[in-house]
């Protein structure tokens, strides 16, 4: 079956920390033209963070790059994709794994793709070392009838 | 991030900040060990009265806080969790080692 696409968008960002909240924010109120319930909102914002904090704080150790964000609405699911073009991930199962982390000095909790898994519906990571690593989740986005 | 000293009790109470994102948590982090280390308190309370908005942030936040409290012989407790947040803490399973407690607490606060 073919989805129909409603909407699409793109932004790009520097990977500062102060852009987190901004970037879940805008992909939350592009999400609200789906009319998601306030759960499913409060969703996309946790799972955008992760995806976002990621990028700023395991893509680009030492540097500013560019964070970016793209995402499509389907009648009833919304896609978001979350890439960079840093240091990419080795081994990606061994990364998606609960509380593992390569950077336990910075009180990370290993927790991120385990929230995102368990948040969205459906989660894929591909990364190339030296390359980038990019995230695409989604989340159906039920229909309420009255 | 609001701090309440209890002296009596040697209870410090950390009124968290209404997102705890990657970003705030840097700050808090910081303010908090200070406050810790000068206090000595036998409690700490974090209370999550405020939050709005947590991610796995917020998991890295506590278990710090956890380590450093319980390193002078202290409890750290959590207060006023929410289901949403109460779900990721679950997830990290660290609700097995540090306990959130009930509301009737909030009384001390006023003291
Ligand atoms: N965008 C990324 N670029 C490079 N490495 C990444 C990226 N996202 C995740 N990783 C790697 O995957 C690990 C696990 O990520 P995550 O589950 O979010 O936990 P945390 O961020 O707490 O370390 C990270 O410690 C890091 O090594
Ligand atoms: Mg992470």
């Amino acid at each position: 079956m073919i989805k129909s696409k409603k909407n699409e968008m793109k932004m790009e960002f520097d990977s500062k920390s102060n852009n987190e909240a901004f970037a879940r924010i805008s992909v939350a109120a592009f999400a609200s033209q789906l009319d998601p319930t306030i759960e499913e909102i409060a969703d996309i914002k946790t799972s955008v963070s992760e995806a976002v904090t990621n990028s700023i704080i395991h893509a680009y150790p030492n540097r500013t790059g560019l964070v970016k964000i793209r995402a499509i609405l389907y009648e009833d699911e919304v896609e978001i994709e979350v890439s960079d073009n840093g240091e990419g991930i080795e081994n990606i199962d061994e990364a998606k794994e609960p509380l593992f982390t390569t950077k336990c000095n910075l009180e990370r909790s290993g927790m991120g793709f385990t929230i995102m898994e368990n948040f969205m519906d459906n989660l894929k990571v591909e990364s190339i070392v030296g390359l980038g690593t990019k995230v695409t989740m989604t989340k159906k986005i039920k229909k309420v009838h009255n | 991030m609001n701090v309440k000293h209890f002296i009596e009790d040697k209870i410090l109470l950390f009124e968290m900040t209404e997102e705890l994102d990657h970003h705030n948590t840097e700050k808090i982090r910081d303010r908090a060990d200070y406050e810790i280390q000068r206090f000595m308190p036998k409690r700490v309370i974090m209370d999550f009265f405020r939050v709005k908005f947590m991610d796995s942030a917020g998991i890295g936040l506590v278990i710090g806080r956890y380590k450093q409290v319980s390193a002078m012989g202290g409890r750290l407790e959590l207060l006023n969790v929410s289901d949403k947040i109460k779900k990721i803490f679950e997830m990290a399973g660290i609700l097995k080692i540090i306990p959130i407690i009930d509301v009737s607490l909030e009384s001390q606060r006023k003291e």
